[in-house]
């Protein structure tokens, strides 16, 4: 049986952050066990796959109601799993109760991650967050109580108004807690977001951006010396806790999406599901009677694409160039059956000539200074 | 010998400065006068390029050929012949005329006589043609059509009192245009017994009928089965088909003396059939031909590069097809060592050069990188040799050069006398010679400078436009060469000379205009993974210097779970992006470079 990771998508927010592009929504909390019932359905259709890691992320998953929770869980426990399942769920301080936590415990979760952004309250309220420094160490220890041993944490930096005495601040704050995972983002001003809005009216105070990158260049010398590996743009962890879940997606293996705006890449199909929440559950009521009975499948995509090997061979190189460890060049034949010398050569010549990529005897990689400017360099991988 | 068939023929152009109502005045003769019925036509027939359309200009002139029932029941044919309005193609206008016995002279009621008004005015009168003027768009609020039928008659010093006063756009009173096309107009006065005489005025090519001869026939009479000579370059063709403009071709048995209409030969090359050459009959030949009109001589001259390299030949099929129609659209392979292989193409004029570059992007697909247009300079070498430059690269070195001339022209501006000052000012700066100046009436002038042409070709449109707030207008026509102190100045990206990037300069203008070039492409070469040095050089001697810094960040921090979608779509459009770059060394510029750093003031 296809080994595959599992996303699934819980769009519900308290309160929508100020720099949050994603699909969550605040204030739609009466469609909870709505929704619940439509994932479970849609959970359900999952057949002929084992599953080899879930990722339950948001929104704000731990915001989801514990009704709701007892309701996805029923699926959950149809699936077959396997035997070494990373199992994650997210969630934002302020909303983990001690029972939710052992409620997801009990599930079979063995993966936390818990979004903090800063270690300031200054600026998580500058961010529109919903929690105080004190939730978030609050929620950590609960998790940690509860056995959770294995907890990743969200930071971001380049954040308005943000030092870099701030963020050095928050990465040793941080590490004093020693999470197994970190993951710190570049805060990217996105269309739509009130900081976007803010952006355009020129009064978001961002950092420079040589003070910017020196946060950057700070945040991977300073977790190095803690122990933690980069091994993504933007994910460093401790030895063997590396998100395997993500790297599936970086990978370019087989994941299915459930829930509204989720996305699956599964049989060099790429799958697409409906955003809205309303719609998403009207869609997963309709009953379809397919040849063998009651069938849901698909039943809130709206978007089904088949990759062509174009499309393949681009984002293996993408994607792959986003992990330190980069692309396997034997790996690449092995998939399309196609020399990479005859595809790429041209351009990664031009990048390891410049000194932003690297190459060994069956690797690509991105330098530092690769990563930094990664963009320029993978749309170059675009055929 | 007049023969009663001409008394009731009349060719005739229309024209006007332009938006002054030319090709809204010719849609509604075509429908007056049932040519079309409303249905069939579509807005300004006679324009039938899209960029025509789009820009509200004529390019190529079209012919039309109209029946006008007169109420005491006489019956004219009319051949009207439309014309660019624009100084660009101002050789298109004499050919034009050159088939006509007079000219409709449209004139805006509001706003009065204009530049090309005038210029395109005195052309028909040099042609000997009968003027009839008409002032349109009276029915805008704005409309002064006693002054201006007075401006017409002071400063052309034609007869204007009894004008049709029209709205085209309305259609009102256009039967008094058509009535004073009768009066106004001479018929033709050729003589159908006499050897044939006809003049190409134009040509187009279909892939049916190979090329198509536009004709006015003077003399004599021609049709189907005819052996006919052209006279300059003395080939013989039968003739195949000989038809008239309805505007779309139709067959008809014979052309005679006074006729419109076009011949087909089976000819394969537009160079074949030269515009401004005569037809006559191979067994019985004229013995003089019609006098040509002057040629159209290309008087700017840029590179033209297709950004992927490797389109080179669909280039020069492109260049090939347009010129097939463009008889003044003339072009060389040149290579550079920034840009590769191209072509050195010659236009009339920036006008025409823009329309010809839009032609290539969106007829033909193709993405171009256009240099930065010049003109023809003429340089004595000491040793004694004579030669001249279209393109600043080819320019010899300083020592080598005894003396340079450039081409200046003489420009006619119209401007309402509040701006007059600052258009002087700028006539001054831009080397300009003040000749001499006309009040049009108390608010308007009309004033006249010599200006080198590369002045012109630079920036001087624009400022004209930013000065006078577009009030004024503008028209001019080469004069000749004078001697001048010219400097080339080059630009250097990461210390590596960019020969596309040269330009031949006044040297007391060159270091400003390098700082400033300097400046426009710091604006327009987006940051990369290095530094770049941006240097402006005369005589290998560094002036002005700017830099490009290096790209700091470029990257998305966060993949949203399996949604690639969003990535790829960045990805994808960064790399359309690169698709206008050029690379030059290993900087890439994009197009908009080559051609932002002539909007310099």
């Amino acid at each position: 049986m296809k080994k595959v990771a599992l996303y699934i998508h819980i769009p519900f927010c308290k309160q929508k952050c100020l720099y949050c592009d994603f699909p969550s929504f605040a204030g739609k909390e009466d469609f909870m066990p709505g929704y619940a019932v439509a994932l479970a359905k849609e959970l359900n259709s999952i057949k002929d796959k084992k599953i080899k890691t879930i990722f339950i992320g948001g929104g704000t998953p731990t915001y989801l109601s514990l009704k709701g929770w007892k309701i996805i869980q029923k699926s959950i426990n149809r699936l077959e799993l396997c035997d070494d399942l990373e199992f994650t769920v997210e969630g934002n301080p302020g909303t983990f109760t001690r029972e939710k936590l052992i409620f997801l415990k009990n599930m079979g979760v063995n993966r936390i991650s818990i979004g903090l952004q800063a270690f300031q309250d200054s600026l998580l309220k500058g961010m529109g967050r919903i929690h105080t420094i004190e939730d978030f160490k609050q929620s950590f220890f609960m998790a940690r109580d509860i056995g959770f041993d294995n907890i990743n944490v969200d930071l971001m930096f380049g954040l308005p108004k943000q030092t870099l005495k701030q963020w050095r601040e928050t990465l040793e704050n941080v590490t004093e807690l020693n999470p197994e995972h970190l993951s710190c983002y570049s805060l990217i001003v996105e269309e739509g977001t009130e900081f976007y809005k803010r952006f355009e009216k020129g009064t978001l105070d961002l950092p420079g951006e040589e003070l910017e990158r020196t946060m950057y260049a700070n945040t991977i010398d300073f977790l190095r010396g803690k122990g933690y590996i980069q091994y993504e743009i933007s994910n460093f962890a401790k030895d063997n806790k590396q998100c395997r879940h993500n790297l599936v997606y970086w990978e370019m293996d087989e994941y299915i999406g459930c829930g509204a705006a989720s996305h699956s890449y599964c049989d060099g199909f790429r799958y697409r599901n409906e955003e809205n929440i309303e719609k998403y559950i009207e869609k997963m009521k309709t009953e379809v009677i397919g040849e063998e009975g009651l069938e849901s499948e698909g039943l809130a995509i709206i978007e089904k694409t088949k990759n062509s090997l174009d499309d393949d061979m681009e984002e293996f190189m993408f994607m792959g160039l986003r992990k330190n460890i980069g692309i396997s060049k034997s790996e690449f034949k092995q998939r399309f059956n196609k020399d990479i010398e005859n595809v790429y050569r041209k351009v990664i010549n031009k990048y390891t000539s410049t000194g932003f990529m690297k190459e060994t005897e069956d690797n690509i990689y991105l330098t530092y200074e690769g990563i930094e400017v990664s963009n320029v360099i993978m749309a170059e991988f675009i055929l | 010998m007049q023969s009663n068939r001409q008394k009731y023929i009349r060719n005739f152009s229309i024209v006007a400065h332009i938006d002054h109502g030319k090709s809204t005045l010719a849609d509604r003769l075509l429908e007056k006068t049932g040519t079309l019925t409303k249905r069939e036509m579509e807005e300004q027939v006679l324009d039938n390029m899209d960029l025509e359309r789009e820009r509200g200009i004529t390019i190529k002139s079209q012919p039309a050929r109209l029946v006008y029932k007169r109420e005491n029941g006489e019956e004219y044919i009319f051949n009207l012949i439309d014309t660019p309005g624009h100084v660009d193609f101002n050789y298109e206008v004499s050919r034009s005329l050159a088939a006509c016995e007079g000219a409709v002279l449209v004139v805006d009621a509001s706003q009065g006589i204009q530049a090309q008004t005038l210029a395109n005015c005195y052309l028909a009168i040099d042609n000997n043609l009968d003027i009839a003027p008409v002032i349109n768009k009276i029915d805008l609020p704005s409309a002064r059509p006693d002054e201006v039928i007075k401006e017409i008659e002071d400063v052309i010093g034609i007869e204007a009192q009894d004008a049709p006063r029209i709205s085209a756009k309305t259609g009102l009173n256009i039967e008094d245009v058509l009535e004073t096309v009768v009066e106004k107009i001479s018929p033709p006065s050729g003589d159908e017994e006499a050897s044939l005489k006809a003049l190409i005025f134009d040509s187009s090519y279909d892939s049916y009928k190979g090329v198509v001869c536009y004709v006015r026939v003077k003399d004599g009479k021609v049709k189907a089965g005819t052996k006919i000579k052209l006279m300059n370059t003395s080939k013989i063709y039968d003739v195949v088909e000989v038809g008239v403009f309805v505007p779309n071709y139709l067959p008809v048995t014979e052309l005679r003396a006074g006729d419109v209409g076009y011949i087909t030969a089976s000819i394969k090359n537009v160079r074949d059939a030269r515009v401004g050459d005569t037809v006559t009959e191979a067994a019985r030949p004229a013995l003089e031909p019609l006098k040509g009109y002057k040629p159209a001589i290309p008087m700017v001259f840029s590179g033209i590069y297709p950004i992927d390299g490797a389109r080179y030949g669909e280039l020069k099929e492109a260049l090939e097809r347009l010129q097939l129609n463009d008889a003044a659209l003339g072009f060389e392979p040149e290579t550079s060592i920034a840009l590769g292989f191209g072509f050195r193409c010659g236009f009339l004029g920036l006008l025409h050069m823009e329309i010809i570059q839009e032609r290539i992007e969106r007829e033909f697909n193709l993405d171009i990188i256009t240099t930065a247009p010049s003109v023809i300079y003429k340089v004595m070498k000491t040793s004694g040799e004579l030669i001249e430059i279209t393109n600043p690269t080819n320019l010899p070195e300083p020592t080598e050069i005894s003396y340079m001339e450039e081409p200046i022209v003489k420009a006619s501006i119209i401007t309402p006398s509040e701006y007059l000052g600052s258009v002087m000012e700028l006539c001054q700066l831009k080397r300009g010679l003040y000749i001499d100046m006309k009040y049009i009436e108390t608010t308007r002038v009309v004033v006249n400078y010599e200006l080198p042409l590369n002045e012109i070709v630079y920036d001087f449109f624009d400022a004209l436009k930013s000065r006078t707030k577009g009030y004024a207008s503008f028209d001019y026509e080469l004069k000749g060469y004078v001697t001048a102190n010219l400097v080339k100045l080059d630009i250097l990206l990461k210390g590596e000379k960019v020969d596309a990037l040269s330009m031949i300069v006044p040297e007391e203008t060159a270091s400003r205009r390098g700082r400033v070039m300097c400046e426009k492409l710091k604006e327009h070469i987006p940051r990369q993974m290095f530094e770049i040095p941006i240097q402006a050089s005369i005589n290998a001697k560094v002036i002005a210097r700017e830099t490009v810094k290096a790209l700091r960040k470029d990257v998305l921090a966060k993949c949203y779970g399996g949604d690639i979608s969003r990535k790829k779509k960045l990805l994808s459009k960064q790399k359309e992006g690169k698709k206008r770059m050029r690379q030059v060394g290993s900087v890439e510029v994009p197009q908009e470079a080559f051609m932002a750093i002539l909007k310099v003031d």
